[in-house]
């Protein structure tokens, strides 16, 4: 395998988050990217990956790429569908599922995410979706998986907003509240971030074409990095093909990281 | 276009119902008699069924100041709050599904001009379960930590009288009238849906009023053959309006798919204000009703919707004498 090959920065992103999720893996799949590497990881790697929908959707089979959370082609063929009741209650809180796949406006330092609002909350720069389920994934899963491209203004020290608990201020204010799990990984265009003991966010790999320099001039605080920060393997053929050809041959979500 | 396969040809119109009289009306009766001024509204569904040909009977009718309250308001909020419709917004995620933001919502909260309540998905659906089982509130393992606390002066937190453990809580909500379009109703309101639930049980139970909108309307002994899929009982129904296409350009499992032409399209008709109201004009206030609406999608278009079938395994309920 060489790094010869043509492939996107979002290409990378989307494999890089996909090889995170273990075979037999519940994953609660959020809008967009995380769609995108949840469906390439089931047909690769994870063909036991249970895909749960935040619409009330239990081991879902899609034929293809969903195109919201709540795609008909989500049914079809799945395990069982719920009211949103009950997935949130029977299932989420339950603490029945064991990984949170969840997008972000940004996230900081201790794994917080916004993506409610740039600004202030009453007359904000820019209003965004707002939680969605997202708060209540980050809340009752074993672990979050966080995807984002990775640019200054998407990395501040503190969010604008906490939209979605991380770590809070560290790993112990999460725990004083009694909330289980928190990010596990922060998944971007250029690296994968881990968390240490403290819950403090640090550079564990690049991306191929990626250098540390580039990631820290992206990130808005003083980004602790590991020792030996590795690099990973970049995209296979037949992730591509099947990211291309099979996922989203129109780039309707690749296209946007271009 | 018909899932019914099983029961002969439905006859409602002629047939003595013994769940009580048709509420079968027209839609532009059943919003003009159930829908006021000031309402708080849910019209409810998840992605699926979402009740848009009732939206645009709401706009055409001219109804102000409502409260609209929906998990997503999706587009069919965003055409209401861009025809005037709204007085504030109650939600948990606001964007156009897989494309975008909402515009019209988004630059009237970005500009200061429409109030908002917002809440979690979860806190969404548990407020309409409190509302629906007649507590007053209910408590969540979530919430806590997020600034939705600070800014939503509505979500508190209780003491748990058995551990002492603080709990978070979103207060009841009973909304003054919900919208749930199903894929197949009888002709007093009992309405069976497949495919995404979404919330609209707990809506529908946790509503005074309930205007029931429906793909068709079938017998009662077609509902009866299958009652485990009966998620509003005709009880709760005030209206049933037949409208098929009620639910474009969401879907309705089975019947359509979404038209995801048009959500691509929505995020250029509603980025230019001039273009947005010409849209209105056009496709709701230049149109009677649904049949009118959908007449002027080219066929091909229309037709290029509807999915092959796929039928589910049939279930035995037995006969007991």
């Amino acid at each position: 395998m060489t790094d010869e090959r043509e492939y996107s920065p979002g290409e990378m992103m989307v494999v890089s988050a996909a090889r995170l999720l273990e075979d037999g893996d519940r994953v609660l799949v959020g809008i967009g990217l995380p769609n995108l590497a949840a469906n390439l990881a089931k047909r690769l790697h994870a063909p036991n990956l249970v895909l749960f929908y935040e619409a009330g959707v239990v081991d879902a089979a899609p034929a293809r790429l969903p195109l919201s959370i709540g795609d008909p082609c989500l049914v079809t063929g799945a395990v069982s569908v719920c009211s949103m009741f009950d997935l949130f209650y029977l299932y989420l809180q339950r603490g029945l599922v064991d990984v949170g796949f969840l997008g972000a406006a940004q996230v900081d330092r201790y794994g917080n995410i916004n993506s409610t609002v740039i600004g202030e909350y009453e007359r904000p720069k820019v209003r965004l979706g707002g939680s969605g389920g997202a708060c209540d994934i980050a809340l009752s899963c074993r672990k979050t998986l966080i995807l984002l491209p990775h640019a200054k203004r998407r990395f501040p020290e503190k969010v604008d907003f906490i939209t979605s608990p991380g770590y809070l201020g560290g790993r112990s204010e999460r725990e004083a509240l009694g909330f289980r799990g928190g990010p596990e990984a922060v998944v971007t265009d250029l690296g994968l971030l881990k968390f240490d003991e403290n819950g403090e966010m640090f550079l564990y790999a690049l991306n191929p074409k990626a250098t540390v320099e580039q990631i820290l001039e992206n990130t808005g605080w003083n980004l602790k990095v590991a020792d030996d920060v590795k690099v990973l393997d970049p995209p296979t053929d037949e992730e591509l093909r099947i990211l291309r050809e099979e996922l989203d041959p129109n780039r309707v979500y690749l296209g946007r990281l271009d | 276009m018909t899932t019914n396969s099983v029961m002969t040809n439905p006859s409602s119109e002629t047939e003595a119902s013994r769940c009580g009289p048709s509420k079968v009306m027209s839609m532009t009766e059943a919003i003009s008699k159930y829908v006021r001024d000031g309402d708080l509204l849910y019209l409810a569904g998840f992605t699926h069924l979402i009740p848009f040909a009732a939206a645009h009977e709401i706009i055409r009718q001219g109804k102000k100041d409502l409260v609209l309250a929906r998990a997503t308001p999706d587009l069919i909020y965003d055409q209401m709050i861009a025809a005037g419709c709204a007085r504030k917004v109650i939600f948990s995620w606001a964007g156009n599904p897989g494309v975008g933001p909402l515009r019209a919502f988004r630059k009237k909260v970005e500009a200061g001009e429409l109030e908002i309540e917002e809440y979690t998905h979860f806190g969404t659906v548990a407020r309409l379960m409190a509302g629906a089982g007649g507590l007053p509130f209910f408590p969540l393992k979530t919430n806590t930590g997020s600034d939705l606390v600070k800014k939503n002066p509505s979500i508190k937190s209780v003491v748990c009288p058995y551990t002492g453990r603080e709990i978070s809580v979103v207060p009841a909500l009973n909304p003054d009238v919900a919208v749930i379009h199903v894929q197949r109703a009888d002709a007093t309101g009992n309405g069976q849906i497949w495919g995404i639930v979404g919330e609209q049980r707990e809506a529908a139970f946790a509503s005074k009023r309930v205007i029931l909108t429906t793909e068709e309307i079938v017998s009662e002994d077609v509902i009866r053959s299958d009652p485990a899929r009966t998620l509003i009982p005709g009880f709760l129904v005030s209206a049933v309006v037949e409208e098929p296409w009620g639910a474009h350009p969401s879907y309705a499992q089975g019947y359509y798919d979404r038209d995801n032409q048009f959500y691509l399209e929505w995020e250029a008709i509603s980025k230019d204000e001039a273009r947005l109201d010409e849209w209105l004009r056009e496709w709701v206030f230049g149109v009677k009703g649904r049949r009118e609406y959908m007449s002027k999608f080219e066929s091909s278009r229309v037709l290029s919707l509807i999915p092959k079938s796929q039928y589910s395994a049939p279930v035995d309920y037995g006969i007991y004498l």
